[in-house]
């Protein structure tokens, strides 16, 4: 099961750095989400995968899973959540004010506005 | 362009209370199993989005005139000031207290303050959502 | 336990919380802020203050015990960084209030403040590595907000850059924090330090090591990662400049100084000799910028990277004496770059420009500006008895001392290019004739230079009372060097 998390993970990094490296400002923000995906499964697989139940006080079983993982996955989803609609709400008004999503093009030059 | 949305408009008056009811479960549900107010408050504004999607923004505005900025405020305040009132206890941040009590028709009920932070989290998750929604509709 | 620790963290929270709800009143906005600043420097001082008669300060989050739960941790350094931190704060606030125009004020700029300081003075609070994570989230999404704020399209360019070289780090930081717990099964810092020294090194610890070094270098602008600060600092108003060259990139420095001295300190083998390395080209690129452009916030730019370099030159000899000299150097830095970005601020808006080219003469409409700068100018180079003097002096000796004599050699040479440089900016902006826009006549500069003028008259000062404040550095240089003390305080209450 590890073995297929980590070409699942490898496929994710993959992809997202293929996104992140195109032109377009929407592929990237694409990117970063599908990285940050790939880092929270990373977590899930590194806290060790094991069979029991979630660790809650409701679910009354015999062995329980390390509920570490699972709080920092949660914590660093809502995280890229926040980051990733802020990107997106500055890339929409970027391209209203700048008119273009081509990251050539948002460039600049030294010193100049 | 104008596009007949009858088919939604009333699929939406229907399930939106469905789906509000269904987050307040979540909501409540979380404190000992699956859900809380993260979950609980996306959903609530999903509820709220698809009541935009089925009208238009200026009529959801009249339905719930809500600063949804200051909800963010009020939210933060929510949590932090259940954080901090711990302090005022001598314990550490962010200790908890709570108590079971036997309350007509729910039984036995546990009192806790991290409800009163969870709704904190409600009410961030919804502000939080609904500005962002906002910001990019209304300049369409 | 002690809940003193929380307090300069609280206090801008709430504020900001506050500020939300209130954000249509520009005045209450201000006067709370002001206020809040005050305070928070006040509570800083008093935790500083028992942090150095009582030792190490900890604090368990919600009542978990110390490896289960989040510990907060006050130690000298990190209590000192603290109440610099809220000093530089209050200083950009005050300006600000002149300066920042209003169309910015409605725009939550005041409660956005107070959250870059929450997680500014989280991070240097807290002892937990994943908690450094979302302290570090807290404070770059506050940055993001006020990078951009204003909306110019200077500003919107540089922020989906500078957003995107960050989110990048982030999600290492990650994969990093990942890691780690795969391999010690901990998160609280302390007890990592402590797994560690149990299991011995092993090849992936150095990776782990080289990883955080990329995370905290991305911030922290080390030597091939500091590519996007350059853009990224330039957009934003004076007072937002300040504060990131002042504090963003110094919570990445102490992060590498936290984490190589807690964590990596048994193997002084490749990733110490790596931060080395990058330490020495981090002054290097750092002094080609800043004797390269005629942009007076290009040059003060440049000398940040100048600055971050030698202090962690300084952190990787590892040596109490070196560390010393990195954590005097470290506060200096922090204090006169505030100063010198505020003034450079007042200069730009008086020329109108930012090219040195363009501008000169000032000397004679504003003296008291151009005597401040002065002063700082020579503060930022280590003149004697000024405060770049002592910091530097320790880094080099030890360095030689160490037998790295290219890097000390790097050091000294590097204050050279940082006196050219800015005398680059006192000569071309004070002397010459008169060159200021004709539509203009004086303009009262008084109130902005108030603020800048304090952390002036503090480096100075800090610099003169070297004597008396000795012997509180190297109390935080000792935690540094004795990692037990720490992981008693934190894990044996």
């Amino acid at each position: 099961m590890e073995i297929l998390m980590s070409f699942l993970i490898g496929i994710l990094f993959m992809t997202a750095t293929y996104l992140m490296l195109s032109k377009s400002l929407l592929r990237i923000i694409v990117g970063t989400g599908l990285l940050s995906h790939g880092a929270h499964l990373l977590i899930l697989t590194m806290g060790d995968l094991k069979r029991g139940a979630a660790p809650l006080l409701g679910e009354n079983a015999e062995s329980y899973v390390d509920p570490l993982p699972q709080a920092l996955i949660l914590t660093a989803i809502v995280i890229s959540f926040g980051v990733t609609s802020f990107f997106l709400v500055l890339a929409y008004r970027a391209y209203q004010e700048l008119g273009t999503d081509n990251m050539d093009r948002l460039r600049g030059k030294e010193g100049h506005e | 362009m104008k596009t007949n949305d009858i088919i939604l408009q009333t699929v939406t008056k229907i399930t939106l209370f469905v789906i509000i009811l269904f987050s307040i479960y979540l909501f409540f549900t979380g404190h000992y199993h699956p859900g809380g107010g993260f979950i609980g408050g996306l959903m609530a504004s999903g509820a709220i989005v698809l009541l935009l999607l089925a009208y238009d923004i200026e009529m959801v505005k009249a339905i719930l005139p809500v600063d949804y900025r200051k909800m963010i405020g009020i939210g933060l305040l929510f949590s932090a000031g259940t954080g901090a009132g711990a302090l005022l206890a001598g314990k550490p941040f962010l200790t908890h207290a709570y108590t079971y009590a036997n309350l007509p028709i729910l039984g036995k009920t546990s009192l806790h303050t991290a409800v009163l932070f969870d709704t904190g989290v409600f009410l961030v998750v919804i502000g939080v959502t609904m500005t962002i929604i906002q910001t990019i509709g209304e300049s369409d | 336990m002690n809940n003193l620790l929380i307090i300069p963290i609280l206090i801008p929270l709430f504020t900001g919380i506050i500020l939300i709800i209130f954000s249509s009143n520009i005045r209450l906005q201000r006067t709370i802020s002001g206020i809040s600043s005050i305070v928070t420097i006040i509570f800083t001082a008093a935790l500083a203050f028992q942090v150095y008669n009582d030792g190490i300060q900890t604090m368990n989050v919600s009542n978990w015990e110390a490896p289960f739960g989040i510990t907060l941790v006050s130690d000298m350094l990190s209590s000192l960084l603290v109440l610099t931190t809220s000093i530089i704060a209050a200083a950009c606030l005050f300006y600000s209030f002149w300066s920042i125009g209003e169309d910015r004020e409605k725009f939550y700029y005041y409660p956005i403040f107070q959250f870059l300081i929450v997680g500014v003075n989280g991070a240097f609070t807290t002892g937990d590595i994943f908690n450094l994570f979302v302290f570090f989230e807290v404070m770059l999404m506050s940055s993001y907000v006020l990078l951009v704020l204003g909306g110019t399209k200077i500003q919107l360019r540089e922020t989906i850059k500078y957003i995107l070289v960050n989110v990048i780090s982030s999600a290492l930081f990650v994969i990093t924090v990942a890691f780690l717990y795969s391999v010690v099964g901990t998160l609280n810092m302390a007890h990592i330090s402590a797994r560690i020294a149990e299991s011995g090194n092993s090849g992936i610890l150095t990776v782990i090591a080289v990883l955080f070094l990329i995370v905290f270098g991305l911030k922290g602008a080390i030597f091939p990662l500091y590519f996007w600060l350059p853009g990224s600092y330039y957009a934003p108003p004076a007072p937002v400049m300040a504060l990131f060259g002042a504090l963003l990139t110094k919570v990445g420095v102490y992060s590498i100084t936290r984490t190589y001295t807690l964590f990596f300190y048994h193997d002084a083998g490749f990733a110490i000799e790596l931060l080395q390395i990058l330490a020495i080209f981090t002054i290097i690129a750092g002094a080609i910028g800043a004797i390269a452009f005629h942009d007076v916030k290009k040059i003060i730019i440049y000398n940040i990277i100048i600055a971050v370099g030698v202090i962690l030159f300084g952190v990787s000899i590892m040596n109490s004496e070196s560390v010393t000299g990195s954590i005097f150097y470290l506060i200096h830095d922090m204090i006169i770059k505030a100063a010198l970005f505020l003034l450079v601020g007042i200069i730009v808006k008086l020329a109108g420009t930012a090219d040195l080219r363009k501008m000169g003469g000032f000397i004679h409409t504003y003296p008291g500006l151009g005597w401040t700068f002065f002063i700082a100018s020579l503060a930022l180079a280590g003149i004697p008895p000024l405060s770049g003097f002592i910091g530097k002096l320790l880094i080099v000796r030890s360095g030689f001392e160490d037998e790295s004599f290219w890097g000390a050699g790097i050091v000294l040479m590097s204050s050279l290019v940082v006196l050219f440089s800015i005398m680059k900016i006192f000569i071309g902006a004070f002397w010459g004739k008169a060159r200021v826009p004709k539509n203009t006549g004086k303009v009262p500069v008084t109130s902005l230079l108030a603020a800048p003028a304090l952390l002036t008259a503090l480096a100075v000062l800090y610099g003169l009372g070297t004597e008396a404040i000795y012997p509180v550095i190297s109390l935080a240089a000792e935690t540094l060097k004795n990692p037990d003390i720490y992981i008693n305080a934190v894990l044996k209450e």
